[in-house]
């Protein structure tokens, strides 16, 4: 059961941010050439991999429950962060993320940028291609990191990084367009509902306690934190409205 | 100095983000629970509880925000 919501909150997790991250490198790629923006996403997925391999085992030699309560509490406040930009997001007190929009900023970018080319390669589209996937990609790392070293599953997490750096990689030569109908903002919902549910559970056991029903315990948590968040979404529109009566 | 700082800030804001006082409450809300369970108590509601309390109010005071 624990497997299969790994799987899912790594995989959705990866997924998000690296559609964000192949709109920069596409923006990048369409105004300035391809050569060196690729440079840059090899070069970051190379310091991505060297991350993940190095503090991932290095984690799992750490006792299981100061881990877990380390690695929980991290998790925790990682996820609400994810869910309270989503529920922020969902009840109109942010606006949505748009992945066009994006491009287009990113694209005006690149084109107003001067041109630096020093050994074959033009500097503003490696760092910017470099700077994107390195960022969008730490917290892929982290997240997978989490996961797998908490669960003793780190293999597990890493595949499904990797199921999702294929997926998105693949939409994207075929699609050559930021992936703006991916559910991006759904995605969040989710994966911050599921960061915030592994946190909560780990970092309890951390602290010493027995689950009723052991790991069944996370579809419980799931479920509540669920409830309440789209509890709290329906509450904060109907307040939005209140506020605002014009846009209702 | 200006490295570490910036370093020290990134991982601050990658972590703690927008509002510290969830991680504080996290924090405080496990050194109970780490308590109470030392004393015998089964304390499992409590994390759950407190991580509805602290975004509930995380939430109001960014709207109030604007």
């Amino acid at each position: 059961m624990s497997d299969v919501f790994l799987f899912l909150g790594a995989f959705l997790a990866s997924a998000v941010e690296m559609v964000e991250a192949l709109t920069i490198v596409l923006a990048v790629g369409v105004t300035r050439g391809w050569r060196s923006p690729l440079i840059g996403v090899a070069a970051a997925t190379a310091a991505l991999v060297a991350i993940i391999a190095a503090l991932g085992p290095a984690l799992q030699l750490m006792p299981i429950d100061v881990l877990r309560l380390v690695v929980g509490a991290l998790l925790l406040c990682f996820g609400l962060q994810w869910l309270r930009k989503a529920i922020l997001r969902s009840s109109g007190y942010r606006p949505m993320h748009d992945e066009q929009e994006a491009f287009l900023a990113e694209r005006a970018e690149a084109a107003a940028a001067g041109r630096d080319e020093r050994i074959g390669i033009d500097w503003y589209g490696f760092t910017i291609a470099f700077k994107g996937v390195l960022l969008e990609g730490l917290e892929v790392a982290f997240i997978v990191i989490t996961f797998g070293s908490t669960q003793g599953r780190l293999g597990l997490a890493a595949a499904a990084a990797g199921a999702a750096l294929v997926l998105v990689a693949t939409l994207g030569v075929l699609v050559q367009a930021p992936l703006s109908r991916v559910p991006e903002n759904t995605i969040k919902f989710a994966v911050g509902l599921l960061l915030t549910t592994f946190g909560t559970f780990w970092a309890a056991e951390g602290a010493g306690v027995s689950w009723p029903g052991d790991e069944l315990a996370l579809v419980g948590l799931l479920g509540f934190l669920a409830a309440f968040a789209f509890f709290l979404v329906h509450l904060l529109r109907r307040q939005r409205i209140s506020l605002q009566p014009g846009e209702a | 100095m200006r490295f570490i700082r910036s370093f020290a800030a990134f991982w601050w804001d990658f972590i703690v983000g927008d509002d510290w006082r969830v991680a504080a409450g996290i924090a405080i809300a496990l050194c109970l629970t780490a308590a109470l369970t030392d004393y015998g108590w089964s304390a499992w509601w409590l994390l759950p509880l407190a991580v509805a309390v602290l975004l509930a109010r995380s939430l109001q005071r960014a709207t109030r925000a604007g």
